[in-house]
């Protein structure tokens, strides 16, 4: 997983609540194989519409999602997360999310951002009055900084320390390897395999 | 104090353990299918992983593999693209790949301890949830999900904090024409698709010690539908001879050393379990399933239940939502209930002794008229068997279709499924909504009673049919 310190880009606002995850990626996309390619299912119903924020010239390019309050709900596919990622989203704003999209979306080191919904609402008259307004989601700082913004957030300390090196479960695991080549040698000859060892 | 089995096994395998984190388990076998693996091998792929334990990790096709016309191209895109998937990921990291057409292939579950790898004493996982079915060797087996599926193929180990341990203890003698399906379905009614959550249960007792590993192993398999994490039974002479001389079983002094430690993979008499359950084996009969969960059972010769005789209100709404979804009024006569199908098969009763029963049953009868029969055995190996003993020929004389390995109408993912409002009498493992088609509707059953029911086209037991003449032997 790719490590998260602090990101500054462009910023998309996204005006609605209750954004679930079937809206962020339909099920029939989940047929796929692979974990990547999600893009042009994000929000697929609604960018059928050419008024769409995302469809607009000046968000592309854009890597901070400013969305309305209870973000993720429904489904706990993680192909929400994904997709946002696939899409070049950094960073999702709100001032809730679902709590398994939250999981899911530390677990893959994207960056759920909680802030006061006041300050979600001046993110998005800033960025909505100027769309080359550039965010900086600080994780170091713990910090949401943009001209005239300067918010403060949480995240637990195990999230945060995950996301700055950069570690998921598996990375976390394989610190651990000294243990498991340990246990692996004391393994018992009598043991089933599958194919002869290499 | 003494430790339960399970709490061995998992000692067992404690790669590292820390105050305030789940335990690093290792694990000696990992099982793949086309379903569950796609995204993990992708992950490992773009993290630049390989595959730490290849000589622990085996795949498989079931989920998707057709039944029929194996030899011609797989008509639903989505199932060839899962299939394909497989073999192309098995074939870049090195994974022994059993596909379509191969003599080992075969649903997950029959193919490990066929080929011996289910051992007593080891860990066990699998992107399924029927994973529990190898817990009848004193295995400690359960499902996974697909992240951890990634994380067993990168480091052949788990995080996971141990569950608590139940006991349900079956004594006494099995009444005759009382299966191990009927003793399982019976648990998850008296205790619940709930039942089991957060526990490994181990089934023990003299009833459990009399069985044969097929029907131990049909008994594990629907520890999940219990909601336990895995079930387990102790090993003893009657698994150390299932495992012998398989192709993957130990060797010569291997053998000795790992029958020594089999031998003391048994819960100490002063262990203390968690929770405890007594079931009276001569109490049980005959068992079908009249709603749309496992737990939903009863005795063949009750009556389908009045949803207004359940004081708890959440079973009662969901008695009252079976009954609509199922077709089926309160008080009716669970033997008065007509099937269109019939499926004999998965990974719960689809081994060599689930054929052998149900075809003893069908033996020189016929399959009721308007009644299509499926069988559908669980491995190539087990068809193998079946043909040699000639269960082929009874199932094809008696009117129902013979077909080819896999996990077919179980979960309809391939071209086996019910049309909607069609009803089956299926000796699979859950009778969800739709689980077999869309609309369809499933009575879990045995596959005696699957047998019997084929021939007279209602839910019926052998004993049902003793009337019925037969043409075998003549
Ligand atoms: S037979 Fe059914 S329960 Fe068993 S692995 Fe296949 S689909 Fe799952």
């Amino acid at each position: 997983m790719e490590a998260f310190t602090t990101h500054t880009g462009r910023a998309v606002p996204l005006r609605r609540s209750n954004v679930d995850t079937d809206q962020i990626i339909p099920a029939h996309w989940l047929k796929k194989v692979t974990r990547d390619g999600f893009e042009d299912g994000l929000f697929e119903a609604w960018r059928k519409d050419a008024d769409f924020v995302l469809n607009k010239p000046e968000r592309q390019g854009a890597t901070v999602l400013v969305a309305g309050p209870d973000f993720g709900t429904g489904s706990s596919r993680e192909h929400a997360v994904w997709a946002l990622q696939n899409y070049g989203f950094k960073a999702v704003v709100s001032s809730r999310f679902a709590d398994i999209f939250r999981g899911n979306s530390l677990k893959n080191g994207l960056l759920t951002v909680v802030l006061e919904q006041s300050v979600v609402d001046q993110l998005w008259a800033l960025t909505e009055a100027d769309p080359g307004v550039e965010i900086t989601v600080d994780l170091h700082e713990r910090q949401v900084r943009a001209p005239g913004v300067t918010a403060g957030f949480e995240l637990d300390e195990n999230a945060r320390w995950r996301l700055l090196n950069g570690l998921d479960d598996i990375s976390i695991t394989l610190k651990n390897e000294q243990d498991i080549a340990a246990y692996e040698a004391s393994r018992p000859a009598h043991k089933p395999r599958t194919v002869q060892a290499a | 104090m003494g430790r339960t089995l399970a709490e061995k096994v998992w000692d067992d395998h404690v790669v590292r353990r820390a105050e305030g984190e789940p335990d690093l388990l290792f694990i000696d076998l990992h099982l793949l299918h086309e379903v569950t693996s796609p995204q993990a091998f992708d992950g490992l792929r773009q993290a630049g992983r390989q595959v730490r334990r290849l000589d622990l990790t085996i795949a498989t096709e079931d989920h998707n593999t057709p039944t029929l016309d194996i030899d011609k191209p797989i008509a639903d895109p989505v199932s060839r693209a899962q299939l394909e998937t497989l073999r192309k990921n098995c074939a870049e990291f090195g994974v022994r790949l059993h596909p379509l057409g191969d003599v080992e292939q075969g649903v997950v579950h029959v193919v490990g301890p066929q080929l011996g790898l289910t051992q007593p004493g080891t860990t066990v996982v699998c992107g399924d949830s029927h994973t529990s079915t190898h817990g009848a060797f004193g295995a400690l087996a359960f499902g996974i999900g697909t992240s951890q599926v990634e994380h067993v193929l990168a480091t052949q180990t788990l995080p996971l904090a141990r569950p608590k341990t139940m006991a349900i203890t079956v004594d006494g003698e099995l009444p005759e024409d009382v299966t191990a399906k009927d003793l399982i379905l019976a648990i998850i009614a008296k205790i619940g698709t709930g039942g089991g959550q957060g526990y490994i249960l181990e089934y023990r007792g003299s009833a459990i010690e009399k069985l044969s590993m097929e029907a131990r192993m049909t008994i594990c398999n629907m520890s999940i539908e219990a909601g336990a994490r895995a079930g387990m039974i102790a090993p003893d002479e009657t698994t150390f001879a299932y495992i012998k001389d398989r192709a993957h079983a130990p060797q010569g002094a291997d053998w000795d050393e790992a029958v020594a430690y089999w031998k003391t993979l048994r819960t100490d008499d002063d262990a203390v379990f968690d929770a405890e359950v007594y079931i009276d084996a001569a109490a049980l009969a005959p068992f079908v399933t009249w709603g749309t969960n496992p737990g939903q059972g009863l005795p063949l010769s009750a009556h389908v239940p009045d949803p207004a005789s359940y004081e708890d209100a959440s079973e009662r709404l969901a008695a009252e939502k079976a009954l609509e979804y199922m077709g089926l009024s309160a008080g009716q006569r669970l033997r008065d209930i007509k099937v269109d199908t019939v499926f004999v098969g998965s990974c719960t009763n689809g081994r060599i002794e689930d054929l052998r029963s149900a075809a003893a049953v069908l033996d020189g009868r016929k399959v009721a008229d308007g009644v299509r029969m499926l069988v559908v055995p669980g491995s190539v190996r087990v068809a193998l068997q079946a043909v040699e003993e000639g269960l082929d020929k009874v199932f094809t004389a008696a009117g129902a279709e013979w077909r080819h390995a896999g996990c077919s109408m179980c979960l309809g993912m391939n071209p086996d499924q019910l049309a909607p409002g069609e009803r089956s009498a299926s000796t699979s493992n859950r009778n969800f909504e739709g689980r077999q088609g869309k609309g369809g509707r499933t009575h879990l059953v045995s596959p005696q009673v699957a047998a019997a029911t084929a021939v007279i086209g209602r839910l019926s037991s052998p004993a049902d049919i003793a009337d019925v003449p037969t043409t075998a032997g003549v």
